[in-house]
């Protein structure tokens, strides 16, 4: 008896108050981060989250990491494969070919490695600035104003306390498509 | 019973050979899971032999059953150390007819028909033929058997030296026994049942020990047995090499379980016991020798553990206007007759600082007056030229009141020179002159040499001490801080002894005591190691769980340490066993693992063989070789116990495990590699 | 600084952070007052059952009723979701057996999932999956005080009812409100919404799953729980959005098994002995640390022939996590039974699955919340065995007598771990059980089902996640695993305590094998180092060794 009284007690405590209670707070503090960080095109309809990575294809626009969900924000998943695995090699390579690197022109790692969400919003600094002259030059830019725009958006890792410094790409393109309107 | 021969006699070594091939009835084995599980390993690797017998197979299959005779002949020859001082001790057993005594006439019987009750006529030259008192008469009995102490003892009827033990010989004299035991219970059949291990049963920590090990084994059987299903596995994922064989799995099996420990836990106990009786020391049950080493309490009788046995004159205080040589002189005489050891004291002192010698009284003029419990005095009556002297000596209380029955008074200063004495852990006697008070002697308690750092060592092993003694309590303290106890209990009765052990024992303390007596024998059943001295009475060897048959109160440090040391070998072992384990792993598995993963030769997991060993039939024999001789090689240890010296318990850990932990982890691997070397040399692999 | 000097700094601050929070619990699980107003509140809300004490048989019941009863409560809201409100996705049915595997993961406090949180259940199943959480955790913490009760030498265990009461209100709630909150700022979503359907730059419709993260987010990472809300746990932006809550979950990760430890000094009125311990389990993790970051500074040796930057293996890490998360993270959750991940396991470099593999295996340093103190005792129980002998005394431990039946219980105790992980490893890698599900191949796959028993028998969650778990043999494999994993580790070990507690205690003195030196934390450490070693050495040759020698 006891136990059900407190299995009762226990679900309206911890499933229903303490819910509410955060809720109520998120909704009324932080609504816009509460419901998932969305940006919302001039119209007011959502392109995406600030917080996940989206699938960049076009020359025009700074890609992502690679996912291994293919950026599918309602089956998130990682690669899960061992680093030493071929079918790393091969996505590598793939990737290799479409970013044009090659020994003289390394490309930075995370470019060609999937982060373990498949939605990891950022890449280096580096990984920005090694796509700069390909956007710039599918956009008809200067590459001095892309690698300004990359510089504009990018923050350190741990804010104030430094750390090295990332790119949120889906801001970086929003600022592009400002730059090139 | 004082069994001289050495650790490892040439006979003893021959006598436990056949014992040790008779140990592998399964029906032994089965009591001992560890070996169990080498003798089922090495019965399937015999079988395996059906199928292919190389030289391989057939010497693994011929180390795995050494494995298991190693074990057993250290169980055989700790076994059968106890079993030649039973052999000595069963030829002793009366068979000549014992002179049964009733109605007043004697009657020859079989000893073995003797019933309690029962009452035995002994004389000179007769065998005592069972357990018992005596209920008439003196006699001086030789018990070389039992203590193998050749001086005979004086054995008689009240008091607590009636106990007679079967099998001992009458001397001088004529007794009256009654029996007190049923035949086939006696004391000298105990013993024998002990010292052969007839009946010893598991101790509780030596079954707690057990579960260890037997855990560790099914951890190890998992361990070996779920390697097959992973390498399989492996294999089929296309990595190649292969899965290792029964064989394999039987010696790293082998090779993991504790075997070490396994095998030499039987003789660790045997020997503990055996080792107490090579003290002189029976013990009731492996119990008691267990709860020995938890002892952290012991109860001392002052007299006999702490002092010599005898108090000692050592000062001559006269009275005021007394010169010390009138006091001497007067001390002397009246000590001449008394063949007390207190009372020759005082005539050596005398002769020592004043030369007195002691001198011829003729019997028409001096009359000696013995102690009595009465006038608790005693001394001389002396008729001289210069009119009649009454010498006497005696307790200050009796002395007192003797002079003021005859109208003096003792002098203050003598009263004082008393209490002095008293207080400084002596006995005072008082000497008069008629009723002139001469002085007094003090009268010391002599500690025994070394007993005070023997204490110091019990202390840092955790050990308190405390001393028992009928002496007032000043007396006792001085004794006490002299001697360097940590505590003590004066004018103790056996009550009080009684309560003192409960008290400790609600405190959480476990007891050691000796007695002897027969009001001793209710706290020798209450601590938790009565050691009941031999000269003592039969209830008293009762109540105890040991008997000391050297009746030395001192053993009982002894019994400590033996208890201690007994477990301390258990714990080292099984430290050292599963230590090794390190570096049976670094040679086994490289070796059954070699081939997965190879490209070509040999695979990667091979870079884990740092010993280098010569092939992987070489590693596997290595380890299992190294595995049953480091059996052989400890017997010494498990019979010997291991090296104990009292220090406090982290520092005794300390050393332990750096001894048997660390080097249990390090030895292996230069041992393993020897042997690898000495079977490529002798083409064996 | 360096990324591994940073790592054990942070380590550093949890150990100074759990501290009062060991006070926090003592006070939880140890009222001063009988009747305060508190306790006469929860009388009335319970009823006069939660004011009888017992001895750990009825302590032992009560959990397992309490808990019986969470799990039928939480398969019946699973299985009839798709007919339950709040589900604004339309989530469908699930199929039974991870219907079943899910609710014996959450109520054993393991949190192994076989499923994608947003594409399996609707809000109200994670909620309920939430409340799983609570409840099991303080179930462990409130077996972990009666364990502590029984070896204070108390034959009184306490309270069942009263303690997860008390855990809850006093504790958990609140620390996870405090954790809610931050997280929410952090930018955790918290909603009852559905899912978002974006129009991305170019074109294409990216849906975009929500619920109240922050909520079941705060509760999993401080109750030792890890389920996650996502499928990719927390290296799931909407679970880990940044550098803050980061932070704040490596910090909750570790922090009420330290502070258990703590407490555990207190209940026992021996402060010096917890210090030893805790002495010991930051000795592990401090290693642990090191045996992981270390390696896993290696690139990707798949990468190394071609052209790529790498300073050290990205796959399966998140950027904004930055790079030592992922293995300092993988040695905290496993070292605590948490079982999530700020990195894929999956994708770590073989040698340093070494640290995450031992924390599954040892399971004791610092362990789950409460459980890992009790797993930690039955070590202990093993090497006062041992030193007590060594040291020429029967052993015994608080100066309580360890003999045959005291052992039996612990040796059957320390044989579940291995059995339930060497042999369930056995039985799927010679089926194809196993074999069909792996996601690499050769000994890393072998690593794969190794770990995921390790795993459920730790009852710690996390996973080498290429692995195709979501099948009925391994959805019933590892439920039974976790059982037994969960139970029998807490039943044996009460069950010791109350035989310990009925024993006369033993007065102390330097011949005592003292439980709070250094000598004995050396002793402890020893004991655990060689039989985990000498049990999973093995597998671990077979798995992580194999593969990296391999490369």
């Amino acid at each position: 008896m006891t136990s059900l009284r407190l299995l009762l007690a226990s679900i309206l405590l911890c499933g229903f108050a303490y819910t509410a209670g955060i809720l109520g707070f998120a909704r009324k503090l932080v609504p816009e981060r509460a419901s998932g960080s969305l940006v919302l095109d001039a119209r007011g309809k959502p392109i995406g989250s600030r917080l996940l990575a989206q699938s960049f294809s076009s020359a025009r626009y700074f890609h992502p990491r690679p996912s291994a969900c293919d950026f599918n924000a309602r089956a998130a998943a990682g690669s899960n494969l061992s680093p030493a695995h071929p079918k790393l090699a091969e996505r590598a390579a793939d990737l290799i070919a479409r970013h044009a690197a090659s020994p003289a022109r390394p490309i930075p790692a995370d470019l060609v490695t999937a982060s373990g969400s498949g939605l990891d919003p950022d890449i280096t600094t580096e990984a920005a600035l090694y796509q700069a002259e390909r956007v710039a030059r599918a956009r008809g830019l200067d590459p001095g104003l892309v690698r300004k725009a990359v510089e504009d958006v990018h923050r350190p890792l741990m804010g104030r306390f430094g750390g090295p410094r990332l790119v949120n790409v889906l801001e970086l393109n929003l600022a592009l498509d400002r730059i090139s309107r | 019973m004082k069994s001289r021969s050495s650790l490892l006699d040439p006979h003893l070594l021959k006598g436990a050979l056949v014992p040790s091939l008779r140990k592998l009835d399964p029906r032994n084995q089965w009591g001992n899971p560890v070996m169990f599980t080498v003798y089922l390993g090495a019965i399937v690797c015999t079988a395996l032999l059906l199928r292919s017998a190389g030289l391989f197979e057939i010497q693994l299959v011929a180390w795995l059953w050494f494995t298991v005779l190693f074990a057993n002949f250290a169980e055989a020859l700790a076994e059968s150390r106890g079993k030649a001082q039973a052999d000595a001790l069963r030829s002793m057993r009366v068979t000549t007819p014992a002179r049964k005594y009733e109605d007043g006439a004697e009657r020859p019987v079989a000893a073995a028909d003797l019933r309690p009750g029962d009452l035995v006529v002994c004389e000179a030259g007769d065998a005592i033929p069972a357990d018992g008192e005596i209920v008439e008469g003196i006699a001086s009995v030789d018990e070389s058997a039992i203590t193998g102490e050749s001086a005979p003892v004086i054995r008689e009827s009240g008091g607590d030296r009636s106990a007679v033990t079967g099998g001992t010989r009458v001397l001088s004299d004529r007794i009256l026994i009654r029996v007190t035991c049923e035949p086939g219970k006696s004391f000298l059949d105990r013993m024998i049942a002990l010292v052969e291990g007839g009946e010893r049963q598991k101790t509780p920590n030596e079954r707690a020990l057990g579960v260890l090990l037997v855990s560790l084994t099914l951890v190890f059987l998992l361990v070996t047995f779920s390697l097959p299903a992973f390498t399989g596995f492996l294999i089929r994922q296309g990595l190649g090499g292969s899965s290792p064989d029964l064989g394999s799995l039987v010696a790293l099996l082998v090779c993991l379980i504790p075997t070490t420990i396994g095998g030499l836990v039987s003789a660790i106990g045997i020997s503990g016991i055996d080792r107490l009786t090579r003290h002189n020391v029976l013990a009731t049950s492996g119990r008691a020798v267990e709860a020995a080493g938890d002892v952290d309490v012991l109860l001392l009788d002052k007299t006999g553990t702490i002092t010599l046995g005898n108090r000692q004159a050592s000062e001559f205080i006269p009275a005021p206007g007394v010169t010390p040589l009138e006091l001497a002189e007067a001390a002397q005489l009246a000590s001449l007759a008394d063949g007390t050891p207190e009372g020759r004291s005082i005539v050596v002192l005398a002769k020592q600082l004043f030369d007195l010698r002691a001198r011829e009284l003729a019997e028409p003029h001096a009359r000696f007056v013995p102690f009595t419990a009465e006038t608790r005095m005693s001394g001389v009556d002396l008729d001289s030229p210069d009119g009649k002297r009454s010498i006497r000596k005696g307790a200050a209380e009796a002395v007192k009141r003797h002079v003021e029955f005859h109208g003096g008074t003792v002098p203050a200063e003598v009263a004082r020179d008393v209490d002095r004495i008293a207080g400084q852990g002596g006995t005072p006697l008082v000497v008069i002159d008629g009723s002139r008070v001469m002085g007094s002697i003090f009268l010391k308690d002599i500690v025994k040499g070394g007993i005070r750092e023997r204490f110091a060592k019990l202390r840092e092993m955790g050990i308190r001490t405390v001393m028992i003694t009928g002496d007032n309590p000043r007396t006792a303290a001085a004794i006490a801080a002299e001697a360097g106890v940590d505590d003590f209990m004066a004018e103790a009765t056996p009550e009080d002894k009684m309560r003192r052990i409960r008290k400790e024992q609600e405190a959480g303390h476990l007891v050691a005591m000796t007695g002897d007596g027969t009001n001793d024998a209710p706290a020798l059943a209450q601590a938790d190691v009565g050691v009941a001295m031999n000269t003592g009475t039969q209830a008293a060897r009762e109540a105890g769980n040991m008997v000391d048959l050297d009746s030395d109160p001192t053993k009982l440090i002894d019994i400590v340490e033996i208890g201690k040391q007994l477990l301390m070998t258990r714990g080292a072992l099984t430290t050292f066993s599963l230590a090794n384990d390190v570096a049976k792993y670094f040679a086994i598995l490289p070796a059954l693992f070699a081939g997965i993963g190879a490209v070509s030769g040999k695979g990667p997991l091979a870079a884990l063989d740092v010993m280098d060993l010569h092939s992987p039939q070489s590693a596997i024999l290595s380890a299992v070789i190294f595995n049953a001789l480091i059996i052989v090689a400890l017997i010494p240890l498990a019979l010997k116990g291991v090296d104990y010296r009292p220090m406090n318990a982290a520092a005794l850990l300390r050393r332990n495990l750096l001894i048997y932990g660390l080097g249990g982890v390090v030895v292996p691997f230069p041992c393993i590699k020897l042997i690898d070397l000495s079977l490529g040399a002798l083409h064996l692999v | 600084m360096n990324t591994l000097s940073l790592a054990l700094v942070f380590v550093a601050t949890v150990a100074v952070l759990s501290w009062p929070l060991g006070r926090w619990l003592h006070w939880t699980l140890q009222p001063a007052s009988e009747d305060s107003p508190a306790e006469r509140l929860l009388r009335l809300v319970l009823g006069s059952g939660c004011a009888r004490p017992g001895g750990w048989r009825n302590y032992v019941i009560a959990l397992l009723v309490f808990n019986a009863g969470m799990a039928a409560i939480s398969w019946l809201v699973l299985t009839w979701q798709h007919h339950l409100p709040l589900n604004p996705d339309g989530m469908g049915p699930v199929k039974p057996s991870l219907v079943f595997h899910t609710v014996v993961s959450f109520v054993t406090n393991t949190n192994l999932q076989h499923y994608s949180g947003e594409a399996t259940f609707s809000h109200l199943s994670q909620l309920t999956l939430m409340w799983l959480q609570f409840t099991s955790a303080a179930s462990g913490i409130a077996a972990f005080a009666a364990l502590a009760r029984g070896l204070s030498g108390n034959r009184n265990f306490g309270n069942f009812h009263r303690d997860t009461a008390r855990i809850l209100i006093l504790f958990l709630i609140p620390l996870a409100v405090v954790w809610a909150l931050a997280f929410s700022l952090a930018g955790v979503p918290m909603t009852l919404e559905g899912s978002a359907s974006a129009t991305t730059l170019e074109g294409a419709v990216q849906t975009i799953a929500r619920g109240p993260v922050a909520a079941f987010l705060a509760i999993k990472q401080l109750g030792t729980n890890g389920g996650g809300f996502f499928g990719p746990n927390s290296t799931h932006p909407f679970e880990n959005p940044g550098a803050l809550a980061n932070f704040m979950s490596l910090v909750a990760i570790p922090l009420i098994p330290m502070a258990c430890v703590w407490t555990f000094g207190r209940i026992l009125g021996r402060p010096s002995h917890a210090r030893v311990v805790s002495a010991v389990m930051f000795a592990f993790l401090a290693l642990k640390i090191v045996a992981t970051v270390v390696p896993e500074s290696s690139p990707a040796s798949a990468l190394k022939e071609l052209p790529v930057i790498q300073s050290a293996n990205l796959e399966g890490k998140e950027l904004r996590l930055g790079a030592t998360t992922g293995p300092l993270w993988a040695v905290l959750t496993t070292s605590t039974s948490n079982g999530s991940v700020g990195a894929m396991h999956g994708s770590l470099n073989p040698l340093s699955l070494l640290g995450p593999f031992a924390g599954l295996w040892l399971n004791s340093t610092f362990g789950g919340a409460g459980v890992g103190m009790i797993n930690f005792f039955l070590f202990m129980i093993l090497a006062v065995f041992v030193a007590g002998l060594m040291v020429g005394r029967t052993p015994e431990y608080l100066g309580r007598k360890v003999e045959a039946r005291e052992m039996t219980l612990a040796a059957a105790a320390f044989l579940v771990h291995p059995f339930l992980i060497l042999g369930g490893t056995a039985l799927f890698c010679a089926t194809s059980m196993g074999e069909a599900t792996i996601a690499n191949p050769g000994a890393r796959g072998f690593s794969e089902i190794l770990y995921e028993f390790s795993s459920a028998a730790s009852n710690n969650g996390s996973g080498l996640e290429g692995l195709s778990d979501n099948t009925d043999a391994w959805n019933i494999a590892t439920a039974i695993v976790m059982l037994l994993g969960r139970y029998l580790p807490i039943i044996l070990p009460l069950a010791i305590a109350g035989s310990l507690a009925a024993k006369q205690p033993v007065a102390l003195s330097s011949g005592t094998l003292r439980t709070d030196t250094p000598t004995f934390g050396l002793m402890v450490f020893a004991v655990i180092l060689f039989l985990g070693a000498l049990t999973f050495f093995p597998a671990a040759l077979l798995g992580p060794v194999l593969e990296h020698l391999s490369l």
